[in-house]
C-alpha cells in the first residue's frame, strides 16, 4: 500500500485550529441558545442570567470595559457579532474559514463548502436580529457546526491531518466543558440549601443542556444532583462531551499521529496528555469535590494548556535546519 | 429568451455570421436556449453566481481592503470553436511553443540566434525578464516553458492572432475547469448532443508532465509540490484548486528549506525531500540569494539546488525573456529559424518604439494604435488609442520619448464578440481566448481554454482586474469518438 504523503507542519496547525474554532463557535451558540430558553422559565431573574456566559468565555474584563452591564442584547452582541472579540461566533467562523482556505487541498471540498457557507451566512446577517428569530439563529449555527463535523468524518480520509482535526475538536470541547462546569458550579453552589426546589432543578438542567447532555444524563443517573452532574461531565467514559471522553479521543489521535503505542510516549505532548488521561481514569468525584472543584478545574486547565503547547512544539514550530526525519532514509 | 433582436453591429461574432445567421456549429445551442421557458435562463445564471460564491471561487483584488475577495463573473452563453479551426490552432500553438522553447534554451546557452543576427543582441540584454543568472542551466529535458497560456484573439478580418505568449506564470486554468463544472451543474440540458470535448483531464496531464521532469535520482513517484505566494495572492484559489486536483501539497516559501543543495519541506515528521516544484511565484521572488534580496516569499538557495539538478522548477526561471513584447515581434523569425517552417498562427504586426522610424509612426498615430509597455501584464501600462483622451495620449507620448525600448504599439484589434446575458437580453461582448499548453514528454494543448469577456459595453479589456468575466469554451469534436 502506498505510504501516506507527509503532512506539512503549517497544514497540521491550520486544520487543528480550524477544528478548534468551529467547536468554539458551536459551544458559544449552544450556551446562548440554552440561556434564551432558560430565561423563559425564570422570568424574575432575567437580568442576572447573562453575566455567567461572559465568565464562561473567559473574556469578563474585556466585556466589562467595552459594554459595562451584561444584558441579553449586549451579551449576544459581544459573543455573536462583535468582530473585535476574537472569541465571538463571527470571529470564530472567520478564523475557521481562513484556516480552511489555507488548506483547501488537504480537506475535502465538501468541508470547505460547508465552512464557507457558514461564514457567508454570518457575514450576510444583520447585527442583532429581531429577538423572536434568535433561537432559530443559534440553532442553525449549532447545526451548521455539527454538519461540518459530520462532513469531516464522512468525507476526509482518517489520516494524519484528520487526527489533527479531531485533536483540535476534542481539546476545545474538553476546555469548554470544564469552563461551563466551573462557572455554573460556583454560581449555583450557594443555593444548594434549596436542593430539590424547582428552580434548582431548572438551573442544573440548563447546565446539562448547555453541553447537550440532559437526555444522556437522565438515562444514566436519573435524579438531578450536583455531584452526579460533576461526575457525568468530568469523568463519564461514554458521554462525548465529558472531559475524560474528550481527552481519551485526543490521546488516541495523538498516538495515531506519532505511531507510538498507546500508554507509552516519545514526544512531550504524549506524556502530558497521558498523565491527564490517567488522572481522569483513576480519580473519583468525591475526592475531587472534597478538594474543591474550582481548584481541580484550574489544574485541569493548566494541564490542557501544557498539552496544547506541547503539540505546537512537537509538530508545528519550525524544526532547526539539519534535523532530517529518520523516516526519510531513501 | 430569444435572439431575434440580437445585433452583431458589424463585429465578428463567434455565434452569428455577418448576415446575422446563426453559425451551423451554434445552431443546437441556440435552439436549446430559445426553447427554454421564460425566465429559466436568468434563473440558471443566478444559480451559477450563487455557486461561485459558495464554492469560494474568488480572486483577491490588490489595493482593495486586505484580502477582499470577488468572484470572477461568469456568463452562461458559451463560446464555440469548430473542430477544424481548433485542429489548426492546436498545430499552430505546438509549433510556436516548440520554437519559443528552442529560443530560450539557445539564449541561455550558445545564443546562435543572436550570432546569426536574427534578433539584435541589445533586445535580449535589455529585456526586463532576461535573467543572466540562468545562463548555462540545463533544466530536465531542456524544457523551459512547461505551462503556457497563450492569448488569442479574432480580428475583424476573421483571422486568429496571437496577442501574448504568457510563458512565465500563466493563470486562469482553474476557471476553465470550474466553468465547465458550473455549466454542467446549472445548465445541463445544453450539453445534450453537443459533442463538447471534455477538459477534466487537465490536472492529470499537468501532474504527469510535472512528474516527467523530476531530476535523476528521484523516487519512482517523485514528490511534486505547488509553491504559492500565499493566501492573499490574487490567484490563490487557483493554486489551492490545482494542488487539490492533483493531490499534491500546496506549500509556501516558509515550508521549504534548502540543505545540501536539495530542497526539503517541513513536515510533522521532520524534513522530506521535494523533487519537483510547480512554482506560482515570479522569478524575482523565488530565491532571495539569486534574485531580489528583499523577497520574503521565496526559498533561499533554491536556484542553487535547481542549477545543481537536485530539484526541477516549472516553469523554468528566465523563460520570461520571451514574454517581452519586443521579443514577441521576432517570434515569426524564430519559428522560421528553429523550425524551418512558416508560422501557422499569425502575430499582430508590432511597431518597436526604439526604432526611429517606428517611433515616429507610433507618435503620429497614437489615436489609432494600442500602446503597451514591453513587460507589463494584466492590462496595465496600456493605452487603447481609439478610446483614449488627449491627456492620456500626451502622457504616453512622454513615456515613449523617455524610454522607447519599453514601448511597442500595435493596430487596435477589433476582437470578436459572443452574445452575453445583459439584464434580461443578449448583447455582444468582446472576447479573447487563452488555451493552455503543457510541455513534458510531448506537447499537449487543453481543448478549449479560458474565454475572457469584457463585460463593460464596448470595452476591449478582458482582464479580471478590469471588469472582465469569463465563459465556458466549447471545442467541438469532429466525431462522437473524439468526445470520449
Amino acid at each position: 500500500m502506498p505510504e501516506n504523503p507527509p503532512l506539512l507542519s503549517r497544514v497540521a496547525d491550520s486544520v487543528y485550529w480550524m477544528a478548534r474554532y468551529i467547536e468554539r463557535a458551536e459551544n458559544v451558540a449552544r450556551y446562548i441558545g440554552v440561556n434564551l430558553n432558560l430565561q423563559l422559565d425564570l422570568p424574575m431573574e432575567r437580568a442576572q442570567q447573562w453575566q455567567p456566559l461572559i465568565d464562561t468565555s473567559g473574556d469578563t474584563h474585556e466585556f466589562k470595559q467595552r459594554y459595562g452591564e451584561a444584558s441579553q442584547a449586549s451579551v449576544i452582541e459581544f459573543l455573536t457579532y462583535d468582530s473585535a472579540n476574537t472569541n465571538s461566533i463571527a470571529s470564530c467562523l472567520r478564523a475557521a474559514r481562513e484556516n480552511a482556505r489555507s488548506v483547501r487541498e488537504t480537506i475535502s471540498s465538501e468541508m470547505w463548502t460547508q465552512v464557507n457557507s457558514m461564514y457567508l451566512n454570518m457575514q450576510g446577517q444583520r447585527r442583532m436580529p429581531d429577538p423572536g428569530q434568535l433561537p432559530e439563529i443559534f440553532r442553525s449555527i449549532r447545526l451548521g457546526c455539527h454538519l461540518f463535523q459530520g462532513i469531516t468524518d464522512a468525507t476526509m480520509s482518517h489520516s494524519e491531518a484528520w487526527h489533527f482535526v479531531r485533536m483540535g475538536r476534542k481539546l476545545e470541547r474538553a476546555d469548554k466543558t470544564s469552563r461551563i462546569l466551573d462557572v455554573k458550579y460556583f454560581i449555583l453552589l450557594p443555593s444548594t440549601h434549596a436542593v430539590g426546589t424547582p428552580y434548582d432543578d431548572i438551573h442544573w438542567s440548563a447546565v446539562l443542556k448547555s453541553v447537550s447532555g440532559f437526555g444522556m444524563y437522565r438515562k444514566k443517573h436519573g435524579r438531578i444532583t450536583p455531584r452526579d452532574i460533576v461526575d457525568f461531565l468530568l469523568m463519564d467514559p461514554e458521554f462525548p462531551r465529558s472531559i475524560r471522553f474528550c481527552i481519551h479521543c485526543a490521546d488516541e489521535s495523538l498516538h495515531a499521529i506519532t505511531g507510538s503505542p498507546m500508554g507509552s510516549f516519545v514526544y512531550p505532548s504524549e506524556r502530558a496528555i497521558g498523565r491527564l488521561r490517567a488522572e481522569l481514569d483513576f480519580n473519583s468525584v468525591d475526592r475531587i469535590l472534597a478538594g474543591g472543584l474550582h481548584e481541580y478545574l484550574d489544574s485541569l486547565q493548566e494541564q490542557m494548556n501544557t498539552i496544547d503547547i506541547g503539540i505546537l512544539n512537537d509538530f508545528v514550530t519550525r524544526l532547526p535546519v539539519g534535523q532530517v526525519a529518520g523516516a526519510h532514509a531513501d | 429568451m430569444r435572439f431575434d433582436s440580437y445585433q452583431t453591429q458589424g463585429f465578428q461574432d463567434e455565434m452569428f455570421d455577418a448576415d446575422g445567421v446563426v453559425r451551423p456549429e451554434a445552431r443546437l445551442l441556440l435552439d436549446t436556449i430559445e426553447s427554454l421557458e421564460e425566465g429559466q435562463l436568468l434563473q440558471c445564471q443566478r444559480a451559477a453566481e450563487g455557486l461561485l460564491l459558495q464554492m469560494g471561487i474568488t480572486f483577491n483584488v490588490y489595493g482593495d481592503s486586505a484580502g477582499a475577495e470577488r468572484i470572477f463573473p461568469f456568463d452562461l452563453i458559451p463560446r464555440i470553436v469548430r473542430s477544424d479551426e481548433w485542429a489548426w490552432i492546436e498545430r499552430g500553438l505546438k509549433q510556436r511553443i516548440h520554437a519559443l522553447n528552442e529560443f530560450i534554451d539557445d539564449i541561455y546557452h550558445d545564443q546562435k540566434i543572436l550570432k546569426d543576427k536574427i534578433i539584435p543582441e541589445e533586445v535580449i540584454y535589455s529585456a526586463t525578464f532576461y535573467r543572466p543568472q540562468c545562463a548555462g542551466i540545463n533544466p530536465p529535458r531542456r524544457i523551459w516553458c512547461h505551462i503556457t497560456g497563450t492569448d488569442l484573439v479574432r480580428h475583424s478580418d476573421g483571422n486568429i492572432y496571437v496577442l501574448e505568449d504568457n510563458l512565465r506564470v500563466p493563470s486562469g486554468v482553474s476557471y476553465v475547469l470550474e466553468n465547465r463544472d458550473l455549466m454542467k451543474r446549472t445548465f445541463p440540458q445544453v450539453f445534450e448532443g453537443s459533442r463538447v470535448r471534455p477538459v477534466d483531464d487537465y490536472p492529470s496531464n499537468l501532474l504527469e508532465m510535472l512528474e516527467s521532469i523530476a531530476p535523476d535520482g528521484a523516487a519512482d513517484k517523485p514528490t511534486v509540490v505547488l509553491l504559492t505566494p500565499g493566501l492573499y495572492n490574487s490567484a490563490y484559489f487557483e493554486h489551492s484548486f490545482l494542488a487539490q486536483q492533483m493531490g499534491i501539497q500546496l506549500v509556501e516559501g516558509s515550508d521549504l528549506v534548502v540543505q545540501d543543495e536539495a530542497v526539503w519541506m517541513r513536515t510533522t515528521k521532520g524534513l522530506r525531500k521535494v523533487d519537483v516544484i510547480y512554482r506560482r511565484i515570479d522569478d524575482d521572488f523565488l530565491d532571495p540569494l539569486a534574485f531580489r534580496e528583499d523577497s520574503l516569499l521565496g526559498v533561499p538557495g533554491l536556484v542553487k539546488a535547481y542549477r545543481a539538478g537536485r530539484v526541477a522548477l516549472a516553469n523554468a526561471p528566465g523563460n520570461g525573456v520571451a514574454d517581452d513584447k519586443v521579443v514577441y515581434a521576432y517570434v515569426p523569425d524564430m519559428i522560421r529559424y528553429y523550425e524551418n517552417e512558416d508560422p501557422i498562427l499569425l502575430s499582430v504586426p508590432t511597431f518597436l518604439c526604439w526604432r526611429e522610424q517606428d517611433r515616429q509612426h507610433v507618435l503620429g498615430n497614437l489615436d489609432q494604435l494600442v500602446v503597451k509597455a514591453a513587460n507589463e501584464a494584466g492590462g496595465y501600462g496600456m493605452l487603447v488609442g481609439p478610446h483614449s483622451t488627449l491627456d492620456q495620449r500626451q502622457e504616453f507620448a512622454a513615456k515613449i520619448a523617455a524610454n522607447p525600448r519599453n514601448y511597442i504599439a500595435q493596430p487596435t484589434l477589433a476582437l470578436s464578440r459572443v452574445p452575453t446575458l445583459v439584464d434580461d437580453h443578449f448583447e455582444g461582448r468582446h472576447v479573447d481566448l487563452r488555451p493552455y499548453i503543457l510541455y513534458g514528454k510531448e506537447i499537449k494543448v487543453l481543448p478549449g481554454g479560458l474565454t475572457r469577456v469584457a463585460l463593460r459595453k464596448g470595452s476591449l479589456v478582458v482582464n479580471s482586474s478590469q471588469g472582465g468575466g469569463s465563459k465556458d469554451t466549447w471545442v467541438l469534436a469532429a466525431s462522437p469518438e473524439e468526445v470520449a
